[in-house]
């Protein structure tokens, strides 16, 4: 298979968007550029009705985008494609199984379309799952009917599993399970999963690159721990009047009196000499979680589209 | 197959990762690892798990668990060989060594917590000759 590189960092692609728009009478994704790495788990962080899912409908050739190039395993998507998603597996929770018929009948059926159906691992995923295939759809929780459509997709071993909100709704030990598995799929590094969720605990556990996106844009997008490391809280004592620099990066989050929590998106082992000075005082320098991250990237975002 | 999933648990159980734990988790694989390297359980030449394994069997991303590996590499506590994974270092002294800079690494932190409050060195020397000999004190 030929796969697409790379320009800047040699790397195998498994997916990519470039400049990709899309325009609905009341929404619009607007030049959606992100790409995913071969081997990689990638993750799509963004709150509801950010556009999370209709990108990855494009990606999956389910829309068609007004503009901008869509690409996956090394090849243009478009709704005709139909051999690239042999190698696909999709996950939504739009997706129905037949109500009436048991998970074994889905087994089959899927089985019958895909011929790199693997029948050893579904048996494997059954019990793992904690599924019995006699079970008639109709009578699964939303647990279990979650497990089932992800057995139906996995067992298939598609090289690229885009997945949207597959932990969505689900108790602690049944996203323990479904997280367990994932990570078992990787563990082959020819595989990639591109996963969507607006709970950043869930991604941060297990991504090597995320994304954030908001109101139909990509707000950031780059590996985890560039993340983990660039973003810093600093609680800093200053004197009254005392205004934030204008230094990149620097948003004042809240202030109290004179202690001002500032976040600061370019970290480098170095405080910037603008927050030092007299009557400043640094009180502390935090590192963020995910999550605090997520919510200064979309408010800093917001702020900027108003001004 | 059951029995896959307990290989798992086994295999990687000593090494826990806690998401309460406000450190990043690459710093706690690297620090788990030499612990155990210091305290003699991974003797020299133990073979490490694959970073992908250990990834999967930890559930954390396989970019955390490379860069744990990386820097593990760097420090001299494991070595890796191209295509044959990574084994714990045979190297003497390594235990001391982790001991030594795990001080470091420790008087490092409060020397540039003291920067960044401002403190001069003489401040934080006498501050750490306090504490030593409260220290002292507590330990008769």
């Amino acid at each position: 298979m030929t796969m697409e590189l790379d320009s800047s960092t040699g790397t195998e692609l498994a997916a990519s968007m470039v400049d990709v728009s899309k325009s609905y009478k009341h929404f619009k994704l607007r030049n959606i550029h992100f790409s995913v790495e071969r081997g990689t788990v990638a993750g799509l962080i963004g709150p509801n009705g950010a556009g999370k899912s209709t990108t990855m409908r494009i990606l999956m050739g389910l829309v068609q985008p007004d503009s901008g190039v869509v690409s996956a395993l090394g090849k243009p998507i478009s709704s005709s494609e139909a051999a690239a998603k042999q190698d696909i597996g999709y996950f939504s929770d739009d997706m129905r199984l037949y109500k009436p018929e048991s998970l074994g009948w889905h087994m089959q059926f899927v089985r019958s379309l895909y011929p790199a159906w693997d029948d050893v691992y579904a048996t494997q995923l059954l019990d793992r799952f904690g599924l019995i295939s006699q079970q008639i759809v109709k009578g699964l929780s939303h647990g279990q009917r979650v497990k089932a459509m992800l057995l139906l997709i996995l067992a298939r071993r598609p090289k690229l599993l885009i997945l949207d909100e597959p932990t969505n709704g689900l108790d602690p030990v049944a996203k323990h399970e479904i997280l367990t598995e994932l990570m078992r799929v990787v563990e082959d590094d020819s595989r990639t999963i591109l996963y969507s969720s607006h709970n950043t605990q869930d991604v941060e556990q297990i991504s090597d690159s995320i994304t954030f996106i908001d109101r139909g844009q990509v707000i950031a997008s780059s590996n985890r721990d560039e993340f983990l490391d660039k973003w810093k809280r600093i609680k800093l004592h200053a004197p009254e009047g005392w205004k934030t620099p204008e230094v990149e990066g620097l948003r004042l989050e809240t202030c109290h009196r004179n202690l001002h929590v500032l976040s600061f998106s370019q970290f480098s082992d170095q405080v910037p000499a603008l927050l030092q000075g007299p009557g400043l005082v640094i009180e502390a320098v935090e590192s963020m979680t995910l999550e605090e991250i997520f919510v200064s990237s979309v408010m800093r975002g917001r702020e900027g589209s108003q001004s | 197959m059951h029995g896959v999933y307990t290989v798992y648990m086994t295999m990687h159980s000593w090494i826990t990762i806690s998401f309460g734990d406000p450190r990043p988790l690459y710093l706690q694989v690297i620090e788990q690892v030499k612990r155990r390297v210091a305290v003699g359980d991974l003797p020299p030449g133990t073979e490490l798990p694959s970073i992908r394994e250990l990834a999967a069997g930890l559930k954390i991303s396989v970019i955390t668990v490379k860069r744990a590996y990386l820097e593990l590499e760097r420090d001299g506590v494991i070595a890796t060989r191209q295509g044959k994974g990574s084994v714990v270092a045979d190297r003497p002294g390594l235990q001391a060594s982790i001991q030594e800079s795990e001080l470091r690494d420790h008087l490092k932190q409060a020397v540039s917590l003291g920067l960044l409050l401002g403190k001069s060195k003489t401040e934080m020397q006498r501050r750490i000759a306090e504490i030593y000999e409260q220290s002292q004190k507590g330990a008769k």
